[in-house]
């Protein structure tokens, strides 16, 4: 089992990522340099927080046109596991991997804190170590966190039980608080709060491990 | 589409005596020179840039705007 972690110019939560699975749940990673094509042996990919190229333009607009990610694609429709986290997030919508978009906070601060986030796992296979309803809490740190999406896209997102993660609190105003999207199939995950630093009990809970072992078997 | 920098701008303009202000919204303009063939061409290549690049259709709406650089030749 190897999981890839994407690293852009500008990501900053990559080695978060590989403390996280090598370090706490002792899985073997890979670095995977932007402009590199070659995803196998992988078994699932992440994409982790930052700010992908300095976040020009619009958070994840030109990460979606990386050389990795056009791998990423086929990777994902042949079922591959991709979980995007915040940054990675914004760039599964900029890309059309996750429909709707993440926008500037309600009240325009930067938040860094805690969550509280209610899961209903569904078909999403990063989820599956999750109860219905349970509540954990993995701490959240973003400016541009604020889920959109038209009534019609939400409808479909909620009877397709694609809606897996909502924010207790709704901290930055997003659509039917959400904090988390999976696909149809289950196999992508986008989320804006950050499991991989909700790995270790000295470092702030460990409510994050189940996601990134979920696959481990 | 809730726009938190406008609403926030559109308050500050209150603050200052200018209290008629109904809507503000902010989003930005982009300055691009091409070169192409022909307008035709470069229409289509801006359109393109304008839908899958420069915006997102789920956030964000578009216009282009033709301006002539000097007499008689077009931007």
């Amino acid at each position: 089992m190897t999981i890839g972690i994407v690293v852009f110019p500008g990501s900053n939560c990559d080695r978060d990522v590989r403390w996280a699975l090598e370090g706490c749940l002792n899985t073997p990673t890979r670095f995977l340099w932007h402009e590199e094509r070659d995803l196998s042996g992988l078994d699932a990919v992440v994409i982790p927080g930052g700010f992908s190229y300095g976040d020009y333009l619009r958070c994840g607009a030109i990460a979606r046109f990386a050389p990795v990610l056009q791998e990423l694609v086929a990777f994902a429709d042949q079922g591959g596991p991709v979980l995007g986290i915040c940054n990675g997030f914004q760039v599964l919508t900029e890309m059309g991997l996750l429909p709707g978009a993440l926008t500037r906070n309600e009240k325009l601060h930067f938040l860094c804190e805690p969550s509280e986030l209610e899961v209903q796992p569904g078909l999403c296979r990063w989820l599956q170590g999750y109860g219905a309803g349970e509540r954990v809490t993995f701490p959240i740190a973003h400016g541009e966190g604020r889920y959109q999406c038209d009534a019609e896209q939400l409808k479909a997102l909620e009877d397709g039980g694609q809606v897996v993660l909502r924010y207790c609190s709704n901290p930055n105003g997003s659509v039917a608080a959400i904090a988390g999207l999976t696909n149809a199939r289950g196999n992508v995950l986008g989320l804006m709060p950050h499991p991989e630093r909700a790995c270790d009990p000295q470092t702030g809970g460990s409510d994050g491990r189940r996601l990134l072992s979920s696959l481990l078997g | 589409m809730l726009d938190p920098a406008g609403e926030a701008t559109r308050a500050a303009a209150g603050r200052l005596g200018v209290t008629g202000v109904t809507r503000l919204r902010i989003g930005k303009a982009i300055d691009v020179e091409l070169e192409a063939e022909d307008q035709a061409t470069a229409q289509a290549q801006l359109e393109l840039l304008s839908d899958r690049l420069l915006s997102n259709p789920v956030i964000e709406n578009w216009s282009l705007e033709r301006l002539e650089l000097c007499s008689g030749t077009p931007a």
